[in-house]
């Protein structure tokens, strides 16, 4: 019989569980409901996570637009996930759940937005900006 | 002048989330002042998941979460005003503020709701020795740099303190290729929540050394090292504990003091938390201005920052409608802070106007075990919960109850305790 101390990770609560592996009997205590009771399982049989990462964006308000995997990938692949995205760069708009690239590091799983960018409003260079009237502060 | 019926400052989760309840207990005319160029505040640089689980019963990460509130404002068509700085309030509630379009304008409002969040302690308020090297960045200027910037402050790093961003970004800096080679923390427990240590350092095995500090930084023009020795419980580094890492970046994660100059000029009065002291209603000293959100005390889950900014905006929409009642809120019983409870949020409370229920949120001073979290009014026990654990990093709340509270005399007050029974 073998007992694993873990934190459940599911949520930001952390409640500290205990795992005891006897066999194919698993059980877990110290869980405040369900999911860490899952989680328990899974860490010792199957440990996954998800994976969150800003790839460059185009043509956008914002330089970066911020991604994650639209579920949880093996704690073995994360970094495959990340290296698989060096590459990668998306043209704006983007709109958050927008797939940035798909079956990531073969894992079966989707890059997805995680924040909206638009499309810059124009493409002027800089010295053909239009001059704002500041008002002098104070 | 204009003039306005509620004026929140900040466009945080905090701000929005305030807006959005007073919008639905029946204030409409509201105005949102925002400094940066987008709402969502700090939100929009935390790109990691596994908030708003308790809201929306789902992981969403920091620009998810802030995206449904913003959602709501837009839905609701709440103004505000972005890349618009908030640079005075007065007493009466007058509030000037700065922008390009605009330049200097004054609002008149009913109410004000302070939701300004909170900035990092730098270096200056640490004390390191040794020269100014560049190399050396607040945890959160990192994280806005890699998340919003694509910028990599460093290869080889060294982080100072274990607060949440700092344990975020050893995991963010080791995706993006860097070596994080050690989290130092001063004090003999860390100061982040337990699941960002199993995922950020656990999960790439980088150790976190507790009760050590950094006591030299070496290079002159960027760091090339970092010496770290353990303290004894004093706070004193240990002769003979030092050890040397070569690294080209030290990131710094000490913490997170409330952003209060604004406050300040209004007459608000601080207390120990940084933030404003507030009564039941989350209203300060000063009548009809508002606080909520990490402005009032720093929080490590949005969740409960929502929450709280939810009710602010509430009772800020009851002082609009019915401002007599703010006026006379009969007697005043304070909330004390017994054995290990470093602060409670409100400080006070007027049984007589207070809802049937208000939610008390509290840290304690250290880690304790197995302790009792009790509440007395007077020298009765109205509330005795176990908690198996408690640490400064989790923040603790109960459920104050109106009925327990409202024959209270005058002299008798509130005593909040973590207790052996
Ligand atoms: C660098 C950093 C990283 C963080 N990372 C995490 C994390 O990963 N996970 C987590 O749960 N919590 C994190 N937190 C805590 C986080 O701040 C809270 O969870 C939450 O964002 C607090 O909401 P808020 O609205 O009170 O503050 P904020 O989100 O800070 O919002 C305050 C807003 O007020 C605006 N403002 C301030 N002063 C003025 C002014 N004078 N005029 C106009 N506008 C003004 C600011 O621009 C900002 O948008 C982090 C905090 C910081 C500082
Ligand atoms: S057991 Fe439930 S409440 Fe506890 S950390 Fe896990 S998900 Fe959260």
């Amino acid at each position: 019989m073998e007992k694993r101390n873990l934190t459940c990770i599911r949520c930001p609560l952390g409640c500290s569980l205990v795992v005891t592996i006897d066999g194919d009997n698993i059980d877990v205590t110290g869980n405040t409901c369900k999911r860490g009771y899952d989680y328990g399982v899974k860490e010792v049989t199957n440990p996954t996570r998800v994976v969150t990462t800003t790839v460059p964006v185009s043509d956008g308000v914002d330089l970066r637009v911020s991604c994650k995997t639209s579920g949880d990938v093996p704690k073995d692949k994360m970094i495959d996930v990340i290296k698989d995205l060096t590459e990668v760069s998306i043209n704006a708009p983007v709109a958050i759940g927008d797939v940035i690239k798909a079956n990531v590091a073969n894992t079966g799983i989707d890059i997805v937005a995680t924040k909206n960018v638009s499309k810059k409003k124009s493409n002027l260079k800089a010295t053909e900006v239009p001059k704002h009237e500041y008002k002098k502060a104070i | 002048m204009r003039e306005c019926d509620l004026v929140i400052i900040g466009g945080g989760p905090a701000g929005l989330a305030a807006a959005i309840s007073a919008f639905d207990s029946g204030i409409k005319d509201i105005l949102i002042l925002e400094r940066d160029k987008e709402l969502g505040g700090i939100l929009n640089q935390c790109i990691h998941n596994g908030f708003g689980l308790h809201t929306f019963k789902e992981e969403l990460t920091g620009p998810e979460y802030a995206s449904r509130f913003i959602d709501k404002v837009l839905e609701r068509k709440i103004e505000y005003k972005l890349g618009t700085m908030v640079i005075d309030i007065s007493k009466d509630k007058e509030v000037v503020a700065i922008n390009p379009e605009e330049g200097l304008f004054h609002i008149k409002a009913k109410a004000v709701i302070l939701a300004m969040g909170c900035r990092e302690r730098s270096r200056g308020a640490l004390n390191i020795p040794g020269y100014r090297p560049a190399g050396i960045f607040s945890a959160g200027t990192a994280q806005r740099l890699v998340n919003m910037e694509g910028y990599l402050p460093g290869r080889e790093v060294v982080i100072l303190g274990s607060g949440d961003i700092g344990l975020i970004m050893a995991r963010r800096m080791t995706y993006e290729g860097a070596k994080v080679k050690v989290v130092a923390e001063l004090m003999p427990y860390s100061g982040g929540l337990k699941r960002n240590i199993v995922q950020c350092l656990d999960d790439y095995d980088i150790p976190l050394k507790l009760s050590h500090t950094v006591i030299d930084i070496q290079g002159k023009e960027r760091v090339t090292g970092v010496t770290i020795a353990e303290v004894d419980n004093t706070g004193k580094p240990i002769k003979g504990t030092e050890e040397t890492y070569s690294c080209d970046t030290l990131l710094l994660s000490v913490g997170l003091i409330p952003e209060n100059e604004l406050s300040e000029m209004a007459g608000v009065e601080l207390g120990i938390t940084s933030g404003p002291i507030v009564n039941e209603s989350l209203e300060t000293n000063v009548p009809g201005i508002f606080a909520c959100g990490n402005v009032l005390h720093v929080h490590d889950l949005v969740d409960y920052v929502s929450e709280e900014a939810g009710f602010a905006g509430k009772s800020a929409a009851h002082f609009i409608e019915d401002q007599k009642k703010f006026e006379d809120k009969g007697i005043e019983i304070q909330i004390n802070t017994g054995d290990k409870v470093r602060y409670t949020v409100p400080k006070t409370v007027h049984p007589d106007i207070m809802e049937d229920e208000i939610t008390v949120r509290l840290r304690t001073t250290n880690v304790f075990k197995n302790v009792y979290l009790n509440c007395y009014a007077g020298d009765k026990r109205i509330v005795h919960r176990k908690r198996p654990v408690i640490a400064p990093g989790e923040m603790e709340n109960f459920q104050l109850k109106k009925e327990d509270i409202k024959d209270l005399k005058a002299e008798e007050i509130i005593t909040v305790a973590f207790e052996e029974e």
